[in-house]
This record gives structure tokens, sequence and C-alpha cells, in this order.
């Protein structure tokens, strides 16, 4: 078992031989991948250990304080979050060794191609269709609210290949290039002004069954891993005390007393505590994850940090009076990466509103924690023995 | 870091509490209670602090108590609230022990330790750590007034009572007149306690032992009415599932799930604050505000919890013969016990630098 001290150990060692200052970032971060400290919990030769996953917190601490480059993860949030844990638990020993390590380097982004115009929360009923045609699939149809699909080099991508039986049964999961010629990228323009995401028009587009992540129709399964992942790396963030989204109304607040009010006061100090209790039940949930008991909160934190991400930014608004009126800048642009508390607050509040819908509903999710956690009853389905062909839509 | 996880020496408590109040304190057992000449369930309280010692958790073990401390006396609590069980457990083992600790009485000490006696610390149970609190008249000597709205008087052995000199003085619950108030929360009762002469013993200053144990009851309330919430999740999500209507369980409805699962929410994020302040307690760090945190969050969830099972339950919630009312009526009580969610949010913004305009 690799304890702390080894981590340390090897930690130095790594540092010894690549000292940050003299080394190239990504030579640096490459070495690092190959020294299994990138994720200390993946396999060996996967750029972990086997280790577990509470210790990475050790070397990330050893690094930060030799001054060692990261890795950026929020340029490549749906690739570290969410298709580096599906390959890893689906993919062919050739495929986690092509994807992994450029993956985690930076070097490859990700996006996720899932969502379509007729296929949101029931995400299922999707009409991407893949049909096999030698040892490639050609793929027709049309994604939706891709974030980053303008900087990624790979999608992850469900499509429909069997359309004559349940819609849960007949779909598969593929790796898609994203460089290949009948890929099209168009920005969204959202209210914030800026495109961070994309509709992408997939027009035959090939894809060698060697990119197949899975068996074929077992497509929803492994999708769960990435959307399981996804609500996880949403609202698992982990947060200083007044840290997120409370930090600028708080720092607002006190440096400005003229802005305060009685009834700003009460409402401030209502999501203040809030957020401090949503902060300790997210410390609660990693706890038990490090202690091997995970409990189901994690299916509650993406709708807490949701609720609370809105009303404090929307509190923030308020508060600014005069300069709430105001707005920091319209002009479209296509961003590199995603951040929910940059710019300013009118951004904030605007963005937020994404917050109960990217990743699941949060309506959706209250049907999750129904039914999952509390084992209620689930929704009368008239779609579940269904060929998808024969559905409404 | 604070340990917001429950050992396994936790569990086992809970599992042993838990099988105790099963045995004493049955729902139709509790109700009948309440109507009677003796409120409290003298046995249940005998059981737990005689038969298992845990009036004595917080005392160390050279004072003759168990040497534990307050991530135990919180598992305790949530036991407690959960079974909405009438014994006068918070007034005893948590404030007046926390009183007698800062004292540093011995000798009273070892008595509520072991159960021998019953201890109330004679100030009104809507008073806040760090608050005013009414003192008694002191002359040669001996005590007079009155105060009010104190906690399990009607229980106690020995009655802790400040006076205006600034002392906190031990007087015998037989030299004291204590008259049963109507209380709103039918299984933590309240009474007058009125002194004319009483004979007392001065223990020490009031002020530091008052707002200790008021913190620390306040604190360790969250764990009960934690208690009360997931009582009063589990018993309506137990019921809609068995409740049929319109020809399916009405659980199955959308409307109920999402209110439900918003509660499984309010409750999860409550047991985290909860435990963050018995592990704060416990540990001396950062009390002040993990304590008001807590009772900022618990009661809102708690009344909530209990509002939420009654209209669920709905015509059988409203009967008498249903204990969802001895949750609700001890979860409206306990939104004033040691201070208001708004008394200490007050509390948050003097300690975290939010002023008030």
């Amino acid at each position: 078992m690799t304890d702390s001290a080894e981590l340390q150990r090897r930690t130095a060692e790594l540092l010894a031989a690549h000292p940050p200052a003299t080394t190239d970032r990504l030579d640096f971060l490459k070495a690092r991948f190959d020294a299994g400290l990138s994720w200390v919990h993946y396999p060996e030769g996967l750029g972990g250990l086997g280790a577990p996953r509470s210790l990475q917190a050790v070397v990330d601490a050893e690094l930060e304080a030799a001054g060692a480059p990261d890795n950026d993860p929020r340029r490549n949030g749906i690739g570290l979050g969410m298709a580096a844990p599906t390959i890893l638990k689906y993919g062919t020993e050739e495929q986690k060794q092509r994807y992994l390590r450029p993956l985690w380097i930076g070097e490859e982004v990700w996006c996720q191609l899932f969502s379509e115009p007729g296929a949101g929360s029931d995400l299922a009923a999707l009409g991407t269709r893949a049909v096999r045609d030698g040892d490639d699939w050609i793929v027709n149809g049309q994604k939706v609210w891709t974030s980053g699909a303008h900087n990624a080099r790979w999608a992850i991508l469900i499509a429909r290949t069997d359309p004559d039986v349940p819609k849960h049964a007949g779909i598969t999961y593929f790796i898609c290039d994203m460089t290949d010629p009948g890929v099209e990228v168009r920005p969204l323009r959202q209210i914030t002004g800026e495109a961070e995401f994309n509709e992408v028009f997939l027009t035959d587009v090939r894809i060698p069954d060697s990119r197949r992540l899975g068996a074929i129709g077992d497509g929803w399964r492994v999708a769960q891993t990435t959307l399981n992942n996804e609500r996880v790396a949403i609202g698992g963030m982990r947060l200083p005390r007044e840290g997120g989204m409370i930090a600028p109304v708080a720092k607002a607040w006190r440096e400005r007393p003229e802005l305060r009010t009685h009834d700003l006061h009460q409402r401030l100090l209502k999501l203040w505590v809030e957020a401090e209790v949503a902060r300790l039940t997210g410390e609660r949930l990693r706890q038990q994850l490090v202690a091997g008991q995970p409990g189901p909160e994690g299916a509650g934190m993406k709708l807490a940090f949701a609720r609370l991400n809105q009303e404090i930014s929307g509190l923030e608004v308020e508060l600014l009076g005069e300069e709430g009126l105001l707005y920091d800048d319209w002009t479209l642009r296509r961003p590199e990466l995603v951040d929910f508390t940059g710019r300013e607050a009118g951004y904030r509040y605007l963005r937020a509103k994404g917050n109960s819908i990217e990743g699941g509903t949060s309506e959706i999710l209250l049907n999750i924690v129904a039914e999952r956690v509390l084992g209620l009853p689930a929704e009368p389905r008239t779609d579940k023995d269904v060929a998808w062909k024969d559905l409404a839509r | 870091m604070t340990d917001l996880l429950y050992s396994e020496e936790e569990e086992a408590l809970r599992a042993a509490v838990r099988d105790l109040l099963a045995d004493h304190c049955d729902a139709p057992g509790v109700i009948a209670r309440t109507e009677s000449d003796a409120p409290h369930d003298l046995a249940a309280w005998k059981a737990l602090a005689d038969g298992m010692g845990l009036a004595g958790l917080l005392v160390p073990e050279a004072q003759g108590g168990q040497g534990a401390g307050h991530r135990e006396v919180a598992v305790v609590m949530e036991e407690l609230g959960r079974a909405v069980a009438p014994v006068p457990y918070l007034s005893s083992a948590v404030v007046a022990t926390e009183a007698l600790l800062e004292c540093g009485d011995e000798e009273l000490l070892g008595q509520l330790a072991s159960g021998r006696a019953v201890g109330v610390l004679a100030v009104g149970l809507h008073r806040a750590p760090g608050t005013a609190f009414p003192a008694v008249r002191l002359e040669n000597g001996v005590l007079h007034g009155e105060l009010t709205a104190i906690a399990d008087a009607v229980a106690a052995d020995v009655l802790l009572v400040p006076a205006e000199d600034g002392g906190l003085y031990a007087v015998d619950a037989s030299d004291a007149t204590v008259t049963p108030q109507s209380s709103l929360d039918l299984t933590r009762p309240l009474a007058t306690v009125t002194l004319n002469g009483a004979r007392a013993r001065r223990l020490g200053d009031a002020e530091p032992a008052v707002r200790r144990a008021l913190r620390s009851g306040a604190g360790l309330l969250a764990s009960e009415q934690f208690g009360l919430a997931e009582w009063a999740l589990t018993e309506t999500v137990r019921y809609l599932k068995e409740r049929k209507q319109f020809n399916r369980p009405v659980g199955g409805f959308q409307a109920l799930k999402h209110r439900l699962a918003q509660l499984w929410l309010e409750t999860v994020n409550l047991r985290a604050a909860a435990r963050n302040a018995a592990d704060a307690l416990a540990t001396g760090e950062d009390v002040d505000v993990a304590v008001a945190v807590a009772q900022s969050y618990a009661a809102p969830v708690a009344v909530h919890a209990a509002e939420e099972a009654l209209q669920l339950h709905a015509g059988i919630g409203m009967t008498w013969e249903h204990p969802i009312h001895l949750y609700l009526k001890r979860a409206k009580a306990d939104s004033i016990a040691y201070g208001t969610a708004g008394a200490h949010r007050s509390a948050v913004a003097e300690l975290v630098g939010l002023q008030a305009p």
C-alpha cells in the first residue's frame, strides 16, 4: 500500500529529476504522469499508483510548495471529470494508453456530445444515428449545449445504434474525433453574451469501431458513469469557509457600508449560513468517501449548489444598487474555460441560472433523490417496452 | 480537522440508546404520559442515567463521570429527539452539568453524573447564550424571587439559580415552589420556580457558567433537532409508500416526491451542521461559529420537517392519537430554545464581521 511518506518520497524524486524552474511545463506534466503522481488513485502506468484518492492532497501540496506547474484543470473539466473516469472503467487497454495521458496533461481537451434538441432531460430518447459500415460507424445527427466544443480534440458521444429496441437498450458510447470533416461546431450565444457552449452537427462522421467504449447497445450504462461523475464534479468542489459565490458579496458588505440595509443584512446572513452548511455537507461527503463509506449525499450537493449560487448572486446584484444596473461586457466571446465566479456580479447572476439546468435539471435530480435515495415509487413509464422508432416525438 | 462522521463506538452507543428507548418510549405511552401527573418518564431516565451511565458523559472520570464528550452526547441527543423522549437529559446531563463544570463543584457533579440527582439551570429556556438572564434577590443568605419557563424543573432535585450578586447558587428543589406551566411542548414541560427565603449554597460566578451551559445546550440541541427531522422524514416516506389514493401509492406523485427530496436535502445538511457543532464543542476549536451556524440552520429544518410530516399525513396527522403533534410541538419549542435562529444569525454576524447597518 502506497502511504503518505512514500508519496512524499516519489514527489521529491520527481522534483529533483525535473526541477520546475528549468523544465518545460508540458515536459514536467508528462514526467509527473509517468511517475504516477497525476491522480494517485488511478492504476500504475495510467498516471497513478493505485493509492487511496485522499492521498492526492499530499502530492498536490508538495508540488504547489515547490512551484511546479499544474495541468490547469479548468480548461479540461469534461475530460478530467467525466471522460477520464468513463475511459478508465470501460476502455480497452489500448484506449486507456492512448487517451488518458494527453487528456490529463491538457494537450487534448475533451467535450461531451450527449444532449440533443429532442433529448434533454429524456436523454435516452436521443436520435443521433450510428450505422455500422465495415470496421467503422457512420454517425449523423445534431448535438447541443456542448461546452467547449470549439476547443476540443475529442468528444465522448452517445448515439443510437439500434432503433428497433426500447430507447435505453439501443444506445452505444463512442469517442469522436472533433477534427473529422463531418463535425461542424457552431457557437450558441448565451444570456451572458458569451458562447461557452455550442451546437454540433455531425454529418457522415466516420468513427472506427476501435473508438467504441463498452459493448454495442450498452451505451446507456456507460453514460451513467459519465453523468454521475459530472454531478460530483459540479457539486463537489472543495471550498474554504466563505469561499465560492458568497466571497464577493461578503467582501462588498464589509468594504462598502453605504450599501447596507436591514433587509439585505437578514438575507445575507441566511445565505452565509446556508453556504457554510452546504460546505460542511460536502466536507462530510468527502470524509465518508475517504473512510470508504460513500453516502447518498452526493446526489443532493448539486441541488444545493445550484440554488445557493442563484440566490447569492441575485442578492449581490441587488446589494450593489446603482452598480447592479450595469453589466461588464456583452461581447460575444468563446471562452477557453468555465468560471462561475469570474467577472462581475451581473455575469455571476446570469451564469448561475445554468447551474440548475446543466448536468441534469434540479427537477430531474429531485426525482433521482426521491426514487434512489428515499425509495419512493418511480414515475409511471409509457415508453419502457416500446421500440425507440415507435415513440412519440 | 473537524471529524463529521460517527465512530464505531458512537454507532454502538446509538444502537444501545435506540433499543432502550424502543422499550421505554413507545409513542402511545409518551402520548398518555403527557396528560398524567408525571410528564417525565423517570423509568427511561433511570435506565439511561443509572443503567447506561449516560448522564455522566461530559464529566471526567475523576469526578464520577464517564469522561466521554460532546460527540457522544450528540448521538444520545439524536436518539432522544427521534423518540421525542420525555427525559431531563439536555437539562441535567448537558446544561446543568456544564454550569457545574464551569464552577468546579465536584459534589453536585458526581450526583448529576451518576443520575442520583436531576439538576436544572433556572434560566428560561428561550435565553440565548451570551444574552442577559434574570436573577433573584439575595437577602441575608437566602433567595427570593420568581423565575419562569424553566424546562424540566418539575423533575429537578436541585436548581442552579442565578442571583443578583452575580453568583450561581444551588437550591434544593424541596426548598422552592415549582409550579408547572401549561407548555406548548408536552414532552419538555416548563415550570415557574418561586423562592421565598430559600436556603442556597454559592457555586461560583453565574455569568461564565450560564454562558457555557447555554452554548453547549444550543450546540447539542441541533443534534436533537436533527433526530426529530430524521424521524419526521423517515416516517413520512414510509407512510407515503403505503398510503394509496387514485389507485397508486401517494408517494409516487411528483409534487410530493419533490417535497420529500427537498426535506432530505435539508436533513443531511442539518446532520453535517450538528456534527460540526458537536465536534467543535468536543475539541474547543471554532466553537462559537460552529454553534451559531448550527442553531441558525437547525430550527427552520426541524420545524419544516414536522410541518411537512403533518401535511403529508393529512387527516391522521391532525389527530391527538398520532405522534406527529409531539414532534411538531417539540420542534416549534426548540426553535425558541437557547435562542431563535435569528438570534444565532446575529451572533454569526458579529463573529464573522458582517455587521448590521
